[in-house]
């Protein structure tokens, strides 16, 4: 078994693919720089990331896959499901040495797994499109939070961007600590440092727009009112909002008076 | 204090909005233009009731002041209750601040009549134009049609609005006459009417004219209120038949009466909402939408009603059971769709993944179809334990007992009342 560690990036796992056809490298397990227990394996290898080998190995699939399959393998990836790499590794060799376009052979195993990473990327991007809650900024900004199960942040850009052409805006990844930013122009990456000090109601109270803990009152007000108490359903309820998103959705906070 | 002013009004005013089941904020075209705010698309549920409803608009009344006595309403003139109405720049306030939150896909309005029907839509237009053409507002915009309002309204809701809709709320006429007795048949159909030719018009327009303008894009729809009178299924489905077919609705709403009232001719306070009735309605609903089923294969003269303790296609093919089993490595995807527990994308995933090999068993279930039902309508070409030689009555038994109903509970205390 040869251990094959690369950078975590997308570009990074095809160099590796590239890789594992070009030294023929038999029987591989992947890791990333910060997790590596290299120890464990005899053998190991590793993968400089090279767009060159990574643009050769994304024209292959492209060549064998539809354009909704080629992109499904971007969001497969993006799920960081266990043992994500693996699974695309598999599923890339089934494309690879099949004559014929092989994404919908759904009672493949192979193809099963790609799919439901795909699927799981998918919704959770819809969900974010659905649960990010923009704070307003006294200068303006429109910021959320999120922390979503799978690097979705990518995905959910150009929505954002289309919507809120005339606003700025920035979603931060708390759980993967990167943030993307619009200033009215383009969208880019960021990188900042939350402290302990951020979230603190204090703090949130200076930065905050005049009228912003009021809009979250009418949206939780109006988050009541809706509800049909003799309808109540709270397993459909925690099944569209699992509880894991509800620290994040201003719904789902109690009002800034009523906390400590 | 004015905060909390506008706070009350929104509790009155989307507390007597929320009877409207409607929340869709899909099948619109409008785009962002000139980099303004918004635009619509698939829609998206942006949270969820505790009812567990989708929450994807912001759904209120103007006002609930109302000249009219329907008695299934709660902002009826005779109900003892708080009365509010926004101020024009209210609502555009609360739409433009919840949007740019990220909290709703665009607004739903709709009001009780004051002063006469013109005077009321008049002002739901207002708003609308207001959040097009000042705000540069492209989010979704469903607005309710209120019956007996000019065409010219009608017309101008139509150029600024994604959605319209009339409701009938009561099936058929007789119903609407004892419950409703300001209202008449004729101001729900004809709006409907002249809203679909405009429709149908100005989409013709826009095919060999890119530049015309967009009207209602998302169509209109409709509501029924299900349970507060005799209807049977039957003559509620088939309402709704004719909505879909001449009046080329995009959707018609089936809304489980809520009682609010100790009016007796309506059921009583306490009365369980119908829910399991109303999910079946939206299953047969789907079958005629999507399945390919007429509304006649679904209910007829000699079962007016939907079953309550099996789905309708579940219901048709156990009086079908000549129909099968299908062969789902050979049948057509149009036969494939009416095996029960399968839905329609599994349907077509069948139909995909039979090319590469002959489907077993254990390959439905990888594909994610209600094998536990679905097998006793299915035949495969390998030695199979073929079940037709089941009745639909044992066939019926068999997957009661395998599937504990979600709304068990709901079920044994509605059953009573029949
Ligand atoms: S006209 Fe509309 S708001 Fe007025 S009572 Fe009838 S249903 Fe209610």
């Amino acid at each position: 078994m040869t251990q094959i560690i690369y950078d975590g990036s997308y570009e990074g796992w095809l160099t590796a693919v590239f890789e594992i056809y070009e030294y023929k490298i038999k029987d591989v397990a992947f890791a990333k720089d910060e997790n590596s227990n290299a120890l464990l394996f005899s053998n190991t290898h590793f993968v400089t990331t090279d767009n060159a080998k990574a643009d050769r190995v994304l024209n292959g699939l492209q060549k064998r896959l539809s354009n909704s399959g080629f992109s499904n393998l971007y969001y497969a990836f993006l799920s960081e499901m266990n043992q994500i790499e693996e699974i695309l590794f598999q599923y890339v060799q089934y494309v690879l040495a099949s004559p014929i376009n092989i994404e919908q052979d759904f009672s493949n195993n192979n193809v099963l797994n790609v799919q439901k990473a795909t699927h799981l990327t998918g919704r959770e991007s819809h969900r974010m499109k659905a649960f990010v809650r923009f704070k307003l900024t006294k200068d303006n900004l429109y910021y959320a939070i999120v922390e979503p199960d799978c690097n979705v942040l990518p995905l959910i850009e150009n929505h954002f961007k289309n919507r809120y052409a005339d606003q700025r805006w920035l979603i931060y990844d708390a759980k993967r600590k990167y943030g993307i930013y619009y200033d009215l122009e383009n969208v880019s990456t960021v990188e900042i440092q939350f402290d302990a000090n951020s979230s603190s109601s204090k703090f949130l109270a200076e930065i905050s727009d005049d009228n912003e803990e009021f809009f979250q009152s009418l949206w939780r007000n109006y988050f009541k009112s809706v509800n049909i108490e003799s309808r109540k359903n709270t397993k459909l309820h925690i099944q569209h909002m699992p509880k894991r998103y509800w620290k994040n959705l201003t719904e789902k906070i109690p009002d800034l008076k009523s906390r400590k | 204090m004015v905060h909390e002013r506008v706070m009350e009004k929104l509790a009155i005013l989307a507390d007597a909005a929320k009877y409207d089941v409607s929340c869709s904020s899909s099948q619109s075209t409008r785009k962002n233009q000139n980099k303004g705010l918004g635009d619509t698309g698939n829609g998206i549920c942006h949270a969820y009731t505790e009812d567990g409803r989708c929450v994807s608009l912001l759904k209120i009344l103007l006002t609930n002041h109302c000249i009219f006595d329907c008695a299934y309403c709660v902002s009826r003139k005779s109900n003892d209750i708080k009365r509010a109405a926004f101020t024009v720049q209210e609502v555009v306030d609360l739409t433009i601040g919840f949007y740019r939150r990220n909290y709703i896909e665009g607004l739903f309005l709709s009001s009780g009549i004051f002063d006469n029907a013109d005077f009321t839509m008049e002002r739901l237009v207002r708003i609308v134009k207001k959040l097009r053409l000042e705000e540069n507002f492209n989010g979704y915009i469903h607005l309710k049609a209120i019956p007996g309002a000019s065409e010219e309204l009608l017309k101008e809701a139509g150029l600024y609005a994604d959605r319209l809709s009339v409701n009938v709320e009561m099936p058929t006429e007789k119903s609407l006459k004892l419950l409703a007795p300001d209202k008449n048949h004729k101001d729900v159909i004809q709006p409907m009417q002249y809203l679909k030719n405009e429709i149908v018009g100005y989409k013709e327009e826009k095919k060999s004219n890119y530049k015309a303008p967009l009207f209602a894009p998302a169509g209109q729809s409709t509501q029924m209120v299900i349970g507060a009178t005799q209807e049977n299924d039957l003559e509620i489905l088939g309402m709704a038949n004719y909505f879909y077919d001449t009046m080329q609705m995009k959707r018609v709403y089936y809304s489980g009466y809520v009682p609010i009232s100790y009016d007796n001719r309506l059921p009583a306070i306490g009365t369980p909402v119908p829910m399991i009735r109303e999910n079946r309605l939206y299953q047969a609903d789907w079958l005629m939408r999507f399945y390919g089923f007429n509304v006649n294969e679904i209910v007829g003269f000699d079962q007016p009603n939907l079953d309550l303790d099996i789905d309708p296609k579940l219901g048709w093919a156990l009086r079908n059971l000549h129909q099968f089993p299908v062969d789902i490595n050979t049948a057509d995807l149009e036969l494939i769709l009416r095996i029960p527990g399968i839905g329609v994308l599994s349907a077509k995933k069948i139909v995909a993944a039979r090319k590469f090999k002959k489907l077993q068993a254990a390959d439905l279930q990888k594909l994610g179809i209600a094998y536990s039902r679905s097998k006793y309508f299915l035949a495969f070409a390998s030695p199979f334990q073929l079940q037709k030689d089941l009745t639909s009555a044992q066939i019926k038994e068999h997957i009661l007992n395998f599937q504990k109903s979600k709304y068990q509970n709901n079920f044994s205390n509605q059953l009573a009342l029949f």
